[in-house]
């Protein structure tokens, strides 16, 4: 097939802007990316700005109903047990919830990356080792390595974060190795071998910007994994424990009065769906618009005779 | 009773993308009639294909859309008819083949399954489309078919799924063949028997042939008559012979003044220089393949030689070897004397900005997250003592012009250029080391006709300029023949044949090379009925 | 073939044995289990008996030792919680999380096939949309939470089903509605992403220039070429159905082996954790083979 010889002389503009002009294109995704600055704005802000109201008890407000608008806005979704405001809970837990998952995220990605760059493109050897590694992390119930780890040290927010990233780190290994032996075998990295560029820069240079958008996504969708693997360990009792909270304890907190008061349980599961469905709608969208591969064609127009 | 067998007539097709609508093609008229054979001839994105995907029914609506015009068969007009009647007309009265079979043959169903498919679809029964399936693969010249019908596609050479193409393609007896650049991806001797074959079926079915290609050799090898596109129009209408030999509009004198294959040969440089580099029994096997067995050849300075050879010769694996991307089995490359088959990392390192390599692909071969200014200076990063970096954006501008690009294009991405310009950028960035001997790894295959005549004329003014030497890898032999000083011919991992250019066109000695120049299509129709008698000729004497 | 298999089983092992040793260290560094089983004010006399039957005085590499020669018997050793061989325990609700992962990932993989292909092949169109806004909702949903929202609708307000045991069919109707769930969002999607792939595909072109009829080209030809990364996805998502689908059975009281799991590691029921550990494992690495086979199948250009 021959190449196209058209020209395109329009200079791209700065990255961000034509980020935000795809977002603004995919209306779905547009609206999960606010709903997520809302929730990481909370996670920020909420704890310091609502802690008192969000710990204060009230004995009046004992399971109080939602929608009761005469009370006070924080008590509009309903009270916990202790009549506790569920907004300003939810709002408050937002930030061990998020941190939690964010801090998983980020350390079984740093990990998982790294070796798995070692396993594409070192030896043989070193390559079958990490992946029986990685068999194993798969193979083993991640809900036993949560209760080891938690039941030798105390179940915290730290602890929590490492077993979370343990149990994920086979995702990243997995899809880096795949791709770096995938991009190693193309042209422009030969290119630069003939260069002589050493090993180092071809990894860092060359096949790591190609791999990482891959990476990004796949993060995206993991961030939600990593939410609703919290939220059941905390669930069932081996996560955080209170008096912290996160959504996950939130919800199981509330099973006990499931049938008089279904609002303790359900707004805080609402806001993990809600969550999870915005980083799924965002992963989705950046599947199609930072692919190296589908952003070129967003680029390129159609060949004529395709 | 209609005029013509299939007519195409006013058809324009736009496409709408995200940059807005391309008209593909605009108000393209042509006919076929039975028995005839009309050929389409056109540069990549001149929207050769499009009618035929139009009568096909391939175009996807949205994004493609038919604004205006209408395709006759038999009289009546495809586009208005509703899908189930167009889907009883494909492949029962017009059947397609396509370039690249291997993508075209669905990689998990036996060839069997997806020849007799074609049959049952258009409901003969099972047992008689198996028996038609054998009597086809038969006919199309499949060997030991009757056991190579269960087995998948990927099981057969690039020729051989071509001609199992053609036997689905002709299962119904079709009263109209398309076939889309059938031989685009195939080495020139396969490439001509294809051809043959495709003309033998024509005359024993009557059918009419619709050829679609780039390639003014395939045109003046089988086509009665030629429609030549550009840019999505009709720009000249004739018989072969006539375009051929009395071009009319500007656009087809310039695609055959691009033509390779017609200008001086270079007489050989002159004796008694010393060489740069001298190969001697170089040997590459993987496992027990012989991927390059012996292979001794010299380069001096300021000299091309080109490296030609069939799929499979071995001709980019020594290409690969000389720069240690594979490790040689044995033999030496003495470059001024050193061997670089045996160097250690560090000398290789210094080498590395003697020696250095344009690949075949440009889209491939530039990273697509870099800019043309990252692109070029990564040689000066890698090399610093070449150049302080406080100069490296002068030197990146000068390098660009001298390839003949805009300086100022420098901070844009590869996929902002055309593929010509890509592999401008390329060559630009192997000039950065300031090398002495570049290997062109089928540096323009991939390129148009006419963008390839001017990255030819880039390289041999590269060459006066800066006295550089080219181990120049191709397959087509026309280019070859203008650009190179002397030729070396491979089959399976051996030379077969070295020499002045002028002696291996002109007096090939060895009957492989000329089995590969009779087979090499000429774009002059009457050269070429030259050519198929003495291919038959040949033949003859083989039997 | 033969000898592809030979190597998987051998890598399996190993990887196998690695997890052994693992949590064989692992779990007994949360905790003495003397502690746990008897009262506090509990006699040294009787602690010592009860370390002395279980040999938990011994060095833990010693017990280590005797803990794999037992193993080579297949013998995990007695459930102390429960007076009964660890194994016999774990077999028994092995059976019932393979039911309910076999049930629920038959109806998981057909109806996301269907529903995946047909959205695929009506790309931007309103059913693919809808397909699409859904599945993202059912793979954004956490378990636990559906199922307790579903007992208190179906169960509590609905009285259609019961909400725990497994007596009746009716029984089996919640946990596994609860299950298809998450697997059927993620399945959907990877369905209609490799089917869009495979429907653009050159050979989809040529059987439309064929006048094959489009259910064909979209379950015959564009199918098997994009079950590939489906069957990768479809085996990750059994394998935690049969890791336990712990939450589920819980909330369910259904007596799979991710309830027993969960049970044994709060009681520090050692052997059964391992036995049940064992028996999953060795169940997901079957499963993987198994895997690796179905791809050889469906595309005839991998050979192992």
């Amino acid at each position: 097939m021959a190449l196209s010889e058209q020209t395109f002389v329009a200079d791209a503009p700065p990255a961000w802007v034509s980020i935000l002009r795809m977002l603004w294109r995919d209306k779905f995704a547009f609206c999960a990316a606010v709903f997520l600055l809302v929730v990481i704005l909370c996670a920020l802000f909420g704890p310091t700005l609502l802690e008192d109201i969000a710990t204060k008890q009230n004995l009046r407000g004992r399971n109080a109903a939602p929608f009761d608008f005469s009370l006070h806005w924080t008590m509009w979704l309903g009270g916990d047990a202790l009549g506790r405001p569920l907004f300003a809970r939810i709002i408050v837990a937002a930030r061990n919830t998020m941190f939690i998952a964010t801090g998983a995220v980020i350390c079984s990605m740093a990990i998982g990356t790294t070796l798995g760059l070692i396993a594409g493109y070192s030896s043989r050897m070193a390559s079958q080792i990490i992946m029986r590694l990685a068999d194993v992390i798969m193979s083993f119930p991640s809900l036993l390595l949560a209760v080891i780890v938690l039941y030798m040290l105390a179940p915290s927010v730290g602890n929590l974060i490492v077993v979370l990233a343990i149990t994920r780190i086979p995702v990243y290994l997995r899809t880096s190795r795949a791709e770096v032996l995938e991009v190693r075998e193309r042209m422009f990295v030969q290119a630069a071998q003939v260069m002589g560029a050493s090993t180092n820069r071809i990894v860092f240079r060359h096949i790591l910007p190609v791999v990482f958008p891959t990476l990004v996504t796949i993060a995206t969708l993991d961030f939600a994994f990593v939410m609703l693997a919290e939220s059941s360990l905390s669930f069932l009792g081996i996560g955080i424990q209170p008096p912290e909270i996160t959504w996950g304890l939130m919800v199981s907190q509330g099973r006990p009065y499931l049938t008089t008061a279904w609002w303790l349980s359900f707004w805080p599961g609402l806001a993990i769906i809600l969550t999870t469905l915005s980083l799924n709608l965002l992963s989705n969208w950046m599947r199609t618009a930072l692919d190296p591969v589908q952003r070129w064609r967003l680029e390129t127009p159609r060949q004529k005779n395709a | 009773m209609p005029d013509h067998l299939l007519e195409v007539r006013g058809l324009s097709v736009d496409f709408h993308t995200v940059r807005g609508t391309v008209h593909a093609v605009r108000d393209v008229s042509w006919h076929l009639d039975r028995g005839e054979c009309l050929a389409i001839l056109g540069e990549s994105g001149s929207g050769k294909s499009v009618s035929a995907s139009a009568i096909m029914n391939l175009i996807d609506c949205p994004p493609g859309q038919i604004v205006s015009g209408e395709i006759l068969f038999d009289g009546k007009n495809l586009l208005k008819m509703n899908a189930e009647a167009r889907r009883q007309l494909n492949g029962k009265r017009i059947a397609m083949i396509f370039q690249d079979p291997l993508s075209h043959l669905n990689p998990v169903y036996t060839i069997g399954f997806q020849i007799e498919e074609i049959m049952t679809a258009h409901d003969v029964p099972k047992d008689k489309a198996r028996a038609r399936c054998l009597e086809l693969l038969q006919r199309v010249g499949i060997p030991d078919f009757e056991n190579k019908i269960d087995a998948y596609p990927h099981q057969f050479s690039g020729g051989q799924r071509q001609r199992i193409m053609i036997a689905m393609a002709l299962a119904l007896k079709p009263d109209i063949l398309i076939a889309d650049e059938p031989t685009t991806a195939l080495d020139v001797t396969v490439q001509a028997q294809i051809l043959a074959l495709l003309e033998e079926l024509q005359q024993e079915t009557g059918m009419g042939l619709l050829l679609i290609t780039h390639d003014l050799g395939v045109v003046a090898e089988v086509a009665d008559r030629v429609v030549v596109m550009n840019s999505g129009q009709i720009v000249e209408t004739g018989s072969a012979a006539q375009v051929y030999r009395a071009p009319k509009h500007p656009y087809t004198k310039k695609l055959i003044g691009a033509i390779p294959g017609t200008g001086e040969m270079a007489a050989p440089l002159g004796t008694g220089i010393k060489p740069m580099m001298e190969i001697n029994g170089l040997t590459k096997h993987f496992g027990g393949f012989v991927a390059l067995e012996d292979a001794s050849l010299t380069v001096l300075p300021g000299e091309t030689v080109a490296i030609v050879g069939e799929s499979g010769s071995g001709k980019s694996t020594l290409a690969k070897t000389l720069l240690r991307l594979e490790d040689a089995t044995s033999g030496e490359a003495l470059y001024h004397g050193r061997d670089l088959v045996k160097m250690t990392a560090s000398e290789l390192f210094e080498l590395r900005r003697e020696i250095q390599m344009v690949f075949q692909d440009p889209t491939q071969s530039l990273n697509p997250r870099m800019s043309v200014y990252d692109i070029v200076s990564e040689a000066f990063a890698i090399h610093p003592e070449i150049l302080p970096k406080a100069k490296w954006k002068n030197r990146v501008c000068e390098l660009l012009e001298q390839v003949g690009l805009e300086a100022g294009h420098m901070h844009r991405y590869p996929h902002q250029f055309s593929g010509g310009q890509r592999q401008r950028i390329a060559i630009a960035r192997a000039l950065a080391l300031e090398p002495k001997l570049v290997v062109c790894d089928e540096a323009v295959s991939a390129l148009d006709v006419s963008v390839q005549a001017q990255v030819i004329d880039l390289l041999n003014k590269l060459q006066q300029d800066m006295g550089l030497s080219y181990l120049f890898i191709a397959h087509d032999l026309p280019l070859v023949r203008d650009f190179a000083h002397r030729v070396v011919v491979m089959q399976s991992g051996r030379i077969v044949e070295q020499g002045p250019v002028a002696q291996i066109f002109d007096n090939p000695r060895m009957d492989y090379t000329r089995n590969l120049m009779a087979a090499s299509l000429d774009p002059d129709p009457d050269v070429q009925a030259e050519r198929r008698r003495a291919r038959h000729q040949l033949q003859e004497e083989a039997v | 073939m033969k000898s592809f298999l030979g190597k998987r089983a051998i890598a399996s092992a190993i990887s196998l044995i690695g997890l052994i040793i693992l949590v064989f260290f692992l779990s007994r560094l949360t905790g003495d289990p003397t502690n746990l089983y008897l009262p506090v004010d509990a006699s040294q006399e009787s602690r010592d008996r009860f370390r002395e039957i279980h040999g938990l005085n011994d060095p833990l590499i010693v017990q280590f030792f005797h803990y794999m020669s037992d193993l080579v018997q297949f013998d995990f050793g007695m459930s102390i919680r429960r007076a009964e061989p660890a194994l016999d325990a774990v077999l028994r609700a092995f059976v019932w999380t393979l039911q309910l992962a076999i049930i629920t990932m038959t109806l998981v993989t057909g109806s996301a096939i269907v529903l995946g292909s047909l959205a695929a092949y009506h790309v931007g169109g309103f059913f693919d949309r809808i397909a699409t806004f859904c599945s993202l909702i059912g793979a954004s949903a956490p378990d636990f939470w559906i199922a307790i929202v579903a007992i208190v609708v179906f169960s509590v307000h609905l009285g259609w089903v019961p909400t725990s045991g497994t007596g009746t069919v009716l029984h089996w109707i919640l946990p596994i509605g609860v299950l298809f769930i998450r697997p059927f969002g993620l399945i959907v999607q990877v369905v209609r992403g490799s089917m869009i792939t495979a429907l653009s595909s050159a050979y989809v072109k040529t059987a439309r220039a064929k006048g094959v009829r489009n259910r064909p080209i979209i379950f015959v030809h564009a199918l098997r070429n994009a079950m590939l990364p489906v069957i990768t996805v479809i085996g990750d998502q059994a394998a935690s159905l049969l890791n336990g689908a712990v939450v589920v059975e819980t909330i369910f009281g259904f007596p799979g082996v991710g309830k027993l799991m969960i049970d044994s590691i709060l009681q520090r029921d050692f052997a059964v954790v391992m036995a049940a550990i064992f028996v999953t494992a060795v169940a997901i690495f079957v499963m993987n083979i198994l895997i690796d086979i179905l791809y050889a199948v469906l595309d005839p250009r991998i050979r192992y």
